[in-house]
């Protein structure tokens, strides 16, 4: 097996067994109702970790993202139920706004030549300050289209319900997973997580991929943000504080190595099932505080970045030692 | 014009640094069908060369033509689109990718927008079994040896570029069969008439590949000619430079037999680096290591100071056994190394040249041992003033001195150790004659001190004169010891340039 | 000695202080004015000098990590998971000085974690200091069950709200812990070792210096410092929030360490600087407060502050001037 699938694996492994052990416990979780809640509950975490996916990929990493989250929300809650914009027009804007805000992320990590978190946290406070000087309060969404969309659902036997948003979480998975691995900006972001000198030398354009990152995972976050607004029918903004931590949790959970040059769209998706499946646990526990989620998450985290340390440090003939590089 | 004899030519051209002149009015000329090596020691302007060759950087003064025309190479890009293809020492290629995807990235073959990795693969297939190899174009690169990478890099760098070749060391870790490996890739795109241009420290490969041979010396070229006209010690001499060859008899310094032996290396070395040695080294004696670069001289001082550990053999000290695992192993036994590559492994560029001169001294005595301002200004000053450092303060950054002020701060950090074994790998490279010269009388006066020193360097007629003894590096191999009577640079550079396969000149 | 010392005055960290402190009084007239009551200091000077103090403390810490091109992510959340200790502690009968040595153990322990993953396992600094960031909210909570603990021990919450010759004690609890370390990194070898470490790795090994034992030094005072960070905050607020309590503050201490002249590329570090930096950052803070802004807006001067200081420190200047605009680590090859 690739060495780069062996996390992914080591994931997957770990997510169907415990998924085995809970339903031994609790086989009411072998349901496809839990299921259905499964991808409506985490669409929004999973929406955004697909944007941080390609972030770490390419060897960055974004701070912001909990706060675009909270900021796209109050915007589009203002948007819609202060200027009497429709929902979809609202989201559009937001789109763009998050767009240009991620685009500036990426001009400054490449143009200034600085580490990403320092510039993403940046990007946090300035997202978070203006979400709060626009307003303080939970504003909250009334129009007929966000009734319409959360009544947009499949019903599954046994009781399950499919939702629109997440069904939309699968979809930008599947899309995401075509960027990565099928396009030539999929091979840059690859490219630049593995050697951003070579890849210049090879003719990636590195200016406009890291730009292009940047902005994808903004936009994607500010979709997180909208499919959020869905849940609270409201923008709040200090919603979705710490989404970012989630989100890169579920990345390198997902077998996407924290360094940069190895990953995979579709081992995000399993890492943030395998985050879901931990909250969901805890639920059906009744016993155990949601804290444990936390300390869950810390525990994979570590041995996660243990694993890939093991597996990528058997270091390839051709490469020099970490230290150099 | 246009009917040049040269696929891509340099004429006159000129590169300036601030105030140092890296190449002086260089002529190159590559043809078609050949392969051309390119050889000069560190600093002569071969890098800088290539740069110019491929865009990298741009000449102050000159012309690169490309088939007799005049071209304006922006970046290795621009290069490319010109027939011009490099490959790097360091395979600059991406090892977390596919092999395919190294072959064609930015160029993938697409299907409705979309990246055919079928198709690319398949294309690599037929690729790569052009240049011999049969491999799965799926794996990731970096699984593969040096070599099979050197071999993807020169099939990319063919595919997209097509005319020249430009091959920058890239023999430098790979082992003897797969360096053939390589040579044959190399002779078949050579018969497919494309220019290559060859750069490596190995005489031997030189011989064994290539049509022509053009010698760079401190930014000028000494001179291009077919190989088959120069034997190898006229190549050694036509690097090293200065008519040395027969120059009379300067002899090694008389050994002091008598003196004790401080120092005695037995069956030392260390995998993959270089060949078990035996060498012993009396108190005030300097031993020259003399040998072209990548022979193993760096290596054989990184084993002995215990920045790359020996796996093998013993060390006695003054006739105790003592194993030295790592640097502070060495200095507790009062080494000292001043290291070839200054501004990466010397000096401190932030810190101020007392700090500079002070902190091996420092590390010795350890955390709680702190030496204050004033003791520090008193033993920065102490050697600063012996060494004659010319800085303004000593509370300068030390990045802002010259190099041959540098090399001098460093040299001055282990004098502050009070070390009995010195190792100086190339102390007098790249810097000013004023430097160079008190460098060369600290040498003298240590060893006439009593120090024990070993003094790697190119400069062969310095190391004659200081030297008692003269150890020749090959192929990372311990290949002759000289001693004795009429040993001079002449003698040293058939050493060097002595080969089994060929008879002694 | 005098001379020495209008040098210092002379900074750009102390002028960039003095501006901000002249802004606030034009602001607020009153903001210099302090008065004297029960037995302490008043007024909104006393208030930067107090309210800054936490971060002050995470900074001393930090300087030493960010000095050996390191970053520390983790230190909100020990600062919860301290306090969290302390609290339960005091709550559950033991002695005030038990539960304060039981807390600063437990940071030394997370730091020495930290430590461990860097410079042993060889982690990267900011990926191996996320683990903690990420699970130590949760073993806060872990302590506290979830619930804010609130306690009445007076000595406890004398370290947070107390007074000493006037001054609030958190403020001298951090200036104290400021002339220690620093005497202790400057009067011992240990901050020329950091620095040697942080400007040339390769070149400190050559040179003998051992950096695993010093990585794991540094990473061990910066758990310390948020320990003791973590007590005063709990003790002010008299309760252990395990969710809130140092939340993101990790990011203002690295601010305040760039902002105090240390590189993010580690070598030359400035610990008072540092706490300079984290008077700063609090006195614009306040600034905006008794300016009736909201206080969300010092968010946004934040990060246009580490855009500033980014733009300052970054070669670009130079580099438009020469119309290369390729960023230093590809054109260096």
């Amino acid at each position: 097996m690739k060495r780069s699938l062996r996390p992914l694996a080591a994931t997957a492994v770990i997510f169907i067994i415990a998924y085995a052990l809970s339903v031994l416990q609790f086989p009411s979780m072998l349901s496809t109702r839990v299921l259905g809640n499964f991808l409506t509950d985490n669409a929004f975490l999973g929406i955004a970790a697909v944007g941080m996916t390609f972030v770490i990929i390419s060897g960055g990493i974004d701070l912001s993202v909990g706060a675009v989250i909270g900021f796209t929300g109050v915007l589009v809650a203002v948007l819609i139920s202060w200027m009497g914009i429709h929902p979809l027009l609202a989201f559009a804007i937001a789109l763009g706004v998050a767009g240009l805000f991620g685009a500036a992320m990426g001009l400054t990590i490449h143009f200034l030549n600085v580490p990403s978190f320092i510039v993403t946290l940046a990007g946090m406070f300035l997202a978070r300050g203006g979400a709060s000087v626009i307003t303080q309060d939970s504003v909250p969404i009334n129009h007929d289209f966000y009734g319409t969309v959360t009544g947009l659902i499949i019903r599954l036997p046994g009781g399950g319900r499919l939702s629109f948003i997440g069904l939309l979480m699968i979809a930008i998975f599947i899309l995401g997973a075509l960027l990565a691995h099928r396009t030539r900006f999929g091979s840059y972001v690859y490219a630049l997580g593995g050697n951003e000198v070579s890849a210049s030398l090879m003719g990636v354009p590195v200016a406009r991929t890291t730009v292009q990152i940047y902005m994808l995972s903004s936009m994607l976050a500010a979709l997180a943000g909208i499919v959020f607004s869905f849940y609270t029918s409201a923008g709040y903004p200090l919603a979705a504080v710490g989404v970012e931590l989630d989100a890169i949790s579920a990345v390198v959970i997902g077998g996407t190595l924290l360094t940069g040059g190895y990953g995979f769209v579709l081992g995000t998706f399993v890492g943030v099932m395998l985050l879901g499946l931990v909250q969901t646990y805890i639920i059906f526990d009744g016993t155990l505080s949601s804290w444990w989620t936390k300390i869950v998450i810390g525990v994979l985290l570590f041995l996660f970045i243990v694993l890939q340390r093991v597996i990528f440090a058997a270091s390839t003939p051709g490469e020099k030692s970490p230290e150099k590089a | 014009m246009a009917n040049s004899p040269f696929v891509l030519e340099a004429r006159g051209v000129i590169k300036i640094f601030g105030n140092h002149t890296a190449l002086d009015a260089v002529d190159f000329g590559l043809k078609a069908g050949e392969v051309h090596a390119l050889l000069g020691e560190n600093g002569a302007g071969k890098s800088t060369l290539i740069k110019i060759l491929t865009g990298a950087y741009q000449p102050d003064g000159g012309g690169v033509f490309v088939q007799g025309e005049q071209v304006h190479l922006d970046n290795p890009l621009h290069a490319q689109t010109h027939g011009i293809g490099t490959v790097y020492q360091e395979v600059n290629l991406l090892p977390n990718r596919s092999v395919a995807e190294n072959l064609y990235l930015g160029h993938q073959p697409t299907r409705f927008g979309l990246v055919d990795h079928r198709k690319m693969e398949a294309n690599a297939k037929v690729l790569l079994q052009r240049y011999g190899l049969n491999l799965d174009p799926g794996s990731e690169l970096g699984t593969h040896s040096v070599a099979v990478q050197q071999i993807v890099a020169i099939a990319r760098a063919v595919e997209l570029s097509g005319k020249v070749l430009i091959l920058d060391e890239p023999t430098a870790s790979l082992d003897r069969n797969e360096v053939e490996r390589l040579f044959e890739v190399v002779r078949d795109l050579k018969s497919r008439g494309l220019a290559i241009i060859f750069i490596t420290h190995f005489l031997d490969q030189v011989f064994a590949i290539a049509d022509r041979v053009t010698v760079l010396r401190n930014g000028r070229l000494v001179e291009t000619r077919p190989l088959d006209s120069v034997s190898r010690t006229d190549v050694v001499r036509l690097m090293l430079g200065k008519d040395i060859a027969f120059s009379g008899a300067t002899d090694l310094e008389p050994e002091n037999a008598h003196s004790e032996v401080l120092l005695d290396f037995r069956d030392y070395g260390r995998k993959k680096s270089v060949q078990p040695f035996n060498l012993t080294v009396h108190k005030g004696e300097v031993i020259g290591i003399a040998g072209l670069l990548g022979s193993g001289r760096t290596e054989m001082a990184r084993i002995m100071f215990g920045a790359d550990p020996a796996d093998q053999g013993t060390l006695h000290i003054s006739g105790k056994p003592v194993s030295i695992r790592n640097t502070s192993d060495a200095i507790a036994q009062a080494f000292g190394f001043c290291p070839e590559d200054r501004k990466a492994e010397g000096i401190f560029g932030d810190l101020s040249v007392r700090e500079n001169i002070v902190i091996a001294l420092q590390g010795k005595l350890g955390w709680f041992r702190a030496l204050n301002r004033d003791e520090q200004l008193e033993i920065a000053g102490k050697f600063g003033e012996a060494m004659d450092i010319r800085a303004a303060s000593l509370d300068m950054p030390v990045k802002l001195l010259s190099g041959g002020n540098q090399q001098k701060v460093i040299l001055s950090r282990w004098l502050a150790t009070d070390p009995a074994f010195l190792i100086l790998d190339e102390p007098t490279r790249g810097i000013d004659v004023g430097a160079h010269a008190e460098i060369v009388r600290t040498i003298n006066r240590l060893r006439d001190d009593g120090m024990a020193m070993i003094v790697i360097s190119s400069e062969l007629d310095e190391v004659v004169a200081y030297s008692s003894r003269i150890v020749v590096m090959r192929d990372r191999e311990m290949v002759a010891e000289l001693r004795g009577k009429n040993i001079n640079p002449g003698v040293i550079v058939q050493a060097i340039a002595n080969h089994p396969d060929e008879a002694v000149a | 000695m005098k001379r020495l010392h209008l040098e210092r005055l002379a900074n750009p960290q102390l002028l960039a202080l003095a501006g901000v402190l002249l802004i606030n009084w034009l602001l607020f007239p009153n903001f210099f004015r302090i008065t004297w009551q029960d037995g302490r200091l008043f007024g909104s000077l006393i208030d930067v000098i107090n309210r800054g103090a936490p971060v002050a403390i995470l900074a001393i810490g930090m300087t030493g990590v960010i000095a050996t091109k390191g970053v520390d992510l983790s230190v909100g959340a020990i600062m919860a998971v301290c306090g969290a200790v302390a609290a339960t502690m005091v709550v559950a009968g033991y002695p005030t000085p038990v539960a304060v040595i039981a807390a600063l153990a437990v940071g030394l322990a997370c730091g020495l974690w930290n430590g461990f993953l860097v410079a042993v396992l060889d982690i990267q600094p900011i990926i191996a200091t996320l683990v903690l960031m990420v699970a130590g909210r949760g073993i806060a909570q872990l302590i506290t069950e979830g619930s804010i603990v609130t306690f009445n021990d007076p000595a406890l919450i004398f370290i947070g709200t107390g007074s000493f010759l006037g001054l609030p004690m958190a403020a001298v609890i951090a200036l104290v812990l400021m002339v220690l370390v620093t005497f202790l990194v400057r009067r011992t070898a240990i901050g020329l070792f950091i620095q040697a470490i942080g400007v040339n790795r390769a070149a400190a090994s050559l040179s003998g210096i051992r950096s695993r034992m010093l990585l794991m030094l540094v990473y061990a005072l910066s758990g310390f410092c948020a320990a003791i960070a973590g007590i005063v905050v709990a003790a002010d607020i008299r309760g252990a929030d395990a969710n809130n309590s140092g939340l993101w503050l990790e990011l203002d201490a690295i601010l305040a360490v760039v902002i105090g002249g240390t590189s993010l590329l580690g070598g030359r570090f400035s610990i008072p600087m540092a706490v300079v930096g984290a008077l700063i950052i609090q006195a614009m803070n306040t600034g905006i407060l008794v300016s009736g802004f909201r206080p969300e807006f010092n968010l946004i001067v934040k990060a246009g502050m580490i855009i500033l200081i980014l733009l300052i420190q970054s070669p670009l200047a130079g580099r438009l001037f020469t119309g290369r605009l390729v960023p230093a680590k590809a054109a260096r090859k």
